[in-house]
Parts: structure tokens; C-alpha cells; sequence
């Protein structure tokens, strides 16, 4: 089983935007090393003739009909939004690592 | 931004072969959106169609819309695809805030719709595109960037979102990549997308307005030396919105990229920005670091399995395609494969059509739209179908020509009066006093009058020169300011000098 690195929970912290410390990326690469190997149990009685799936119901198509449905206004919908500009949700810059 | 080297078009094409890719987003017409009931409109003030669903609040579960699901079958069939048996909505991870819930529902490895093509003309030949995959996703908000030199998202101090357009169906239509095209690769791009748009068109799947951004197309460029099979590194020229601009992307793409290879650079894979206004593209964000999406089936939407027969039933409902409609137009009308790719390249054919139905003959019907429309088009720089004229305004022109109330010079006028506004042909005829001259003792009395003024014409036809009867008929025609019958002119002259032809 191969270990989860310091680098690769670097990585993913990065993805995410999670400002992790030295000592976090350890404590992570550990945990999360733990979890992938409690999951990879699951190919020990896995097998071959048992396809990989992705839901617990064997349903498909399920649809709605194409209808307009009442939104929120946009009070509500702002409500919640930590700043407000002009209508929109106001969010930090974006690239600001890049300009 | 600083101004790239480039190698002159000829010299890089002598050097260079292009490969082309081409990824188009199509925003479809449906009425809500794919995951949620908030309305899918263009232009709504902004946060006035969202819900907790498409805002991603706490609890809020996606439902496919069925309309978006049938219409990217559509498109999958009228672009000769296979369509998938069984396939799954994945999650596309990425943090910005263009999409609240931090991912997009869209597909990865299992698209709705795959392998087919699509056939296209440019300089009287057939290219096939081949397609690799069509499929499902959801569009995301519109950012707005505050602050900063250019209003970019670089160097921006902040931005603010609309949510209005998160969640509206989006089909991304993505080709093979496109070798052999040679010199005409700018062509062929814009034809492909030319040619898209009007299938989409034809479906009525979406109102595929470009520069709205309901249909935009990313355009893939790579160039390898002449005689190499290995393809070159290729950029990627992200929402470029008219079909001019595909043509002008490809084309500095190529310019720049020659340039960088013959000096021994390399070509960085990245996304680059089109300006329309050069016509040039310039670096956005670099894709050296390999963007890493952690596509996973999404785990809240069941899969997509269509019915066998429901995709026959919609195949065989199917309407006639763009270019088979062409090919049948081409043969009603009798014309050139040529004068029919001029029409098409300049969206005139359904124009024509119209034009024809509202009773004109082809060739004339072709004649205005081709030539003098397109000019006036040209000059105002919008396409021909923003023009202040109808098919029924045209066709009504035809048949006071055929009539012989106006010749094509007064319907020059007449056209260019409704293209002012000033009503329709009728009114402008009314108003301008554009009526043939008719009348043969005004006709007579401006005979008399021009060949007092040019005695000398008037006697070399007397003499039997017969050809100089074409100086007074242009004296009487400009001396009628337009308005005389060239050809009743002709004979009053001949018969007055007493020759005959």
C-alpha cells in the first residue's frame, strides 16, 4: 500500500485553498493514509464479476420536466453573502497570487 | 502586454503545418435551468434567478433537466455521434467563485454523445471534422473584476458575481484533433463553426448568439515542422465570440507560434486571450501546472441511460440539415457551388430563401442580398440580417422591377430609403418620386433637350454610328436624374435621328 506524502496533502491543500502547517501536512499525510487504506479493503472482496459502481440504487433517468420554477429574491439570496456590491456577491480577488 | 514577433502567414505556412482543435460551449435554449426550476434567461438583473440549488445553499439537490438531456441528443445525432447507452454526470473540483457550490457538474469519461463528424466547404471542398465527444454540463456566474489597471481578473482588486447564469444547460462540443488543413486552417475553423452554429440553429436547441456569449468557441493551434508527424505543443484561445475572430485567432496563432519555433523557442500549453481589436492573443493563465479537476461521478444524479427508442423516435423527427437543405437549395435556385459557399459564408441563404418565398426570383433575390446589401452591410460593419430591410421588402423591390415601375438604379435608392427608415418601398417610392418616367411627353421633352446639348453624338448616329446612342442615352438618364426607361430612351433616340438597328 502505498504512503500518502507530504507533498501530495501540499498539493491538495493548495487545491482547496487550506493554509496548513508543516506539522498539519504530517498529521494529514497519516490520517489520510489511514482512510485510503480502510477504502482499499473494499478490492480485497471486490471481485471480478462485480462492476465498479458509483450509486447505491440501481435507478437511472431521473428527470424533471423543463419548468420554471419560482426563484429566491435576490434579498434572500444575498442574505447570506459575507459582502454585497451592486446587486452581486462582493469575493476577494481571485488571482491575487498571480497579478 | 507586450507585442509578440511574428513570422508573415505565407513564410510560416511554407515552414509550419497547423493542427487544429476546436471546443465550442453552447448555451441551450431550454426554459429553466439544467439542475434547478430558475428560469434560464439572457440579460435578467443580476441574482433574480437563483435558488438554493444553484447557490448551493445547505440541503439543495440537483434533478437533471430532461429538455437539456434530449436536446444534447439532438445535437449528438445531427453530428452523426453515437450515443452513449448508459453514462454519468462526474464533478469537475476547482475553487473560484464563478460557481458556489466549488465544483461543476459536468461529464468526463462518459459523455452523452460521441465519435461522429461533421462535413464542411471551404473552396468548393468537403473537410470532414471529425467530433470526439458531445456532452452535458452546467454554465457557471459572471464575474465582474473591480479594480486594477484593465479590469481583468489580474491585478483586480476584488470582484462581484451574478449567479443568474449558474446552472444554465451548457453542451461543449469538441472536435478530433484537425490535421491537413494547410493554408486554409483559419477557413476551415470558422467554417466548422459556421457550419455548427447553423445545425444548432436548425435544431433550435439554442439561440447560439455569439456575441452574447451563448455560443463561444475555444480554438486549439499547434504547429509542427513540414515533414514531422509528431504534433507540436498546442495553446488553446479561449471564448473567442464571432466567427471573423475564429478566423483571425487561428491565423495570429499561427503567425506568433512560427516565429517562437523558428527561433528556437518552444510553445508554453497554455490558454491565451483573443482581442478583438488587434486581432491578436495574448497569455493567460499557464496550464504547465497540469490542473488537476479530481473528476468523480456525481454522486447526487443518478445515470443517464436513454431509452433505445426514445433516441430512434428523435432521430427520426430530426429536421432537414443545413447542408443537405443547401444541396437542395443549391439545385432549386441553380447556381455555382461557389456563389452558393459566398452566400452561405455570408449567412445569406435563409435570406435568400425568404427572399424567394415572398415571391422573387432566385437570381434577383441573390443579386440584392450578395451585392448591394452586402456592401451596405459591409460599410455598417453588422451582419446582413441586422440590416432594416425584410425578405418581403426585397421581394416587393423584384417585382416593381419586373413590373417595370423601377429600374435598378431608382431600386438602389428605394433600398437605401429603407434602409434609413424612411418605410417601406412603396412610401419611399411615394415620397422619393422615384417612378420610372413613364410618361413619354416628359420623355420626349428631355430627347429634345439633351441632343440640343450634344449635336455631335446626334449626327454620328445619323451617320450610322450607331454605338454613340449610348452617350445620349446616359444624357437623358442623367437628365431624368435616373428615373427614364434606359431602353424606351434608346428607341425615342433612334427613331427621332431616324436610324434603325
Amino acid at each position: 500500500m502505498s504512503a500518502i506524502t507530504r507533498d501530495e496533502v501540499a498539493h491538495l491543500a493548495r487545491l482547496s485553498r487550506l493554509a496548513l502547517a508543516d506539522e498539519e501536512l504530517d498529521h494529514f499525510a497519516a490520517q489520510l493514509d489511514v482512510i485510503i487504506g480502510a477504502v482499499a479493503r473494499v478490492a480485497e472482496v471486490a471481485a471480478d464479476d462485480i462492476p465498479p459502481s458509483s450509486h447505491a440504487l440501481p435507478i437511472t433517468n431521473v428527470y424533471r420536466p423543463d419548468e420554471v420554477r419560482p426563484s429566491l429574491t435576490p434579498e434572500q439570496a444575498l442574505s447570506g453573502a459575507p459582502a454585497v456590491e451592486d446587486g452581486r456577491f462582493r469575493v476577494p480577488r481571485i488571482l491575487g497570487e498571480e497579478a | 502586454m507586450s507585442t509578440d514577433t511574428v513570422m508573415p502567414y505565407d513564410e510560416a505556412l511554407e515552414r509550419f503545418e497547423p493542427v487544429l482543435g476546436l471546443e465550442t460551449h453552447v448555451e441551450l435554449g431550454t426554459a429553466s435551468k439544467m439542475f434547478c426550476g430558475c428560469q434560464a434567461e439572457f440579460g435578467a438583473p443580476p441574482n433574480t434567478n437563483v435558488c438554493p440549488v444553484c447557490l448551493a445553499l445547505p440541503g439543495g439537490l440537483p434533478t437533471a433537466n430532461v429538455k437539456a438531456i434530449e436536446s444534447t441528443i439532438r445535437i449528438g445525432l445531427a453530428l452523426n455521434c453515437s450515443i452513449a447507452e448508459w453514462c454519468r454526470f462526474a464533478r469537475k473540483n476547482y475553487f473560484y467563485p464563478d460557481m458556489p457550490k466549488n465544483y461543476q457538474i459536468s461529464q468526463y469519461d462518459e459523455p452523452l454523445c460521441f465519435d461522429g463528424y461533421l462535413d464542411v466547404e471551404v473552396n468548393g471542398k468537403t473537410v470532414r471534422i471529425e467530433i470526439e465527444r458531445v456532452h452535458l454540463e452546467e454554465d457557471t456566474g459572471k464575474s465582474t473584476h473591480v479594480g486594477g489597471a484593465t479590469g481583468r481578473i489580474q491585478g483586480a482588486d476584488y470582484s462581484i458575481v451574478d449567479y443568474n447564469r449558474a446552472g444554465i444547460p451548457l453542451v461543449e462540443i469538441v472536435t478530433k484533433p484537425i490535421p491537413g488543413t494547410d493554408r486554409l486552417a483559419p477557413e476551415v475553423a470558422r467554417a466548422y463553426v459556421t457550419e455548427l452554429r447553423e445545425v444548432l440553429r436548425t435544431l433550435n436547441v439554442s439561440d447560439v448568439r455569439m456575441e452574447e456569449g451563448s455560443m463561444r468557441s475555444d480554438v486549439n493551434v499547434s504547429l509542427m515542422p513540414r515533414g514531422s508527424s509528431e504534433w507540436g505543443t498546442r495553446t488553446e484561445t479561449k471564448n473567442v465570440n464571432s466567427l471573423r475572430s475564429v478566423e483571425r485567432a487561428v491565423h495570429s496563432e499561427i503567425e506568433r507560434q512560427a516565429a517562437i519555433l523558428a527561433d528556437g523557442g518552444r510553445i508554453i500549453q497554455e490558454t491565451r486571450h483573443f482581442h478583438e481589436n488587434t486581432g491578436t492573443t495574448t497569455s493567460g493563465r499557464s496550464k504547465e501546472e497540469a490542473q488537476d479537476y479530481r473528476y468523480f461521478p456525481e454522486p447526487d444524479l443518478v445515470p443517464i441511460a436513454p431509452d433505445v427508442a426514445w433516441v430512434a423516435e428523435l432521430k427520426a423527427a430530426m429536421p432537414e440539415l443545413p447542408r443537405l437543405r443547401r444541396k437542395r437549395l443549391q439545385q432549386e435556385w441553380g447556381v455555382s457551388d461557389l456563389d452558393m459557399e459566398a452566400m452561405h459564408n455570408n449567412d445569406a441563404i435563409g435570406l435568400v430563401e425568404a427572399t424567394v418565398a415572398a415571391g422573387a426570383p432566385p437570381a434577383d433575390a441573390r443579386k440584392w442580398w450578395m451585392g448591394e446589401l452586402s456592401r451596405r452591410a459591409n460599410e455598417a460593419g453588422i451582419p446582413l440580417s441586422e440590416l432594416l430591410i425584410t425578405p418581403d421588402q426585397i421581394a416587393r423591390v423584384c417585382a416593381m422591377v419586373a413590373g417595370g415601375a423601377l429600374n435598378d438604379k431608382l431600386a438602389r435608392q428605394v433600398l437605401e430609403g429603407v434602409l434609413n427608415g424612411e418605410g417601406s418601398p412603396d412610401e419611399v417610392v411615394a415620397a422619393r418620386g422615384l417612378q420610372i418616367v413613364n410618361d413619354e411627353g416628359e420623355l420626349l421633352a428631355i430627347i429634345d433637350q439633351v441632343l440640343a446639348g450634344n449635336a455631335d453624338a446626334a449626327e454620328k448616329v445619323r451617320s450610322g454610328k450607331i454605338a454613340a446612342v449610348g452617350a445620349l442615352v446616359g444624357g437623358v438618364m442623367k437628365a431624368s436624374r435616373g428615373k427614364a426607361d434606359a431602353g424606351r430612351a434608346r428607341e425615342l433616340l433612334l427613331e427621332k435621328l431616324g436610324v434603325s438597328e
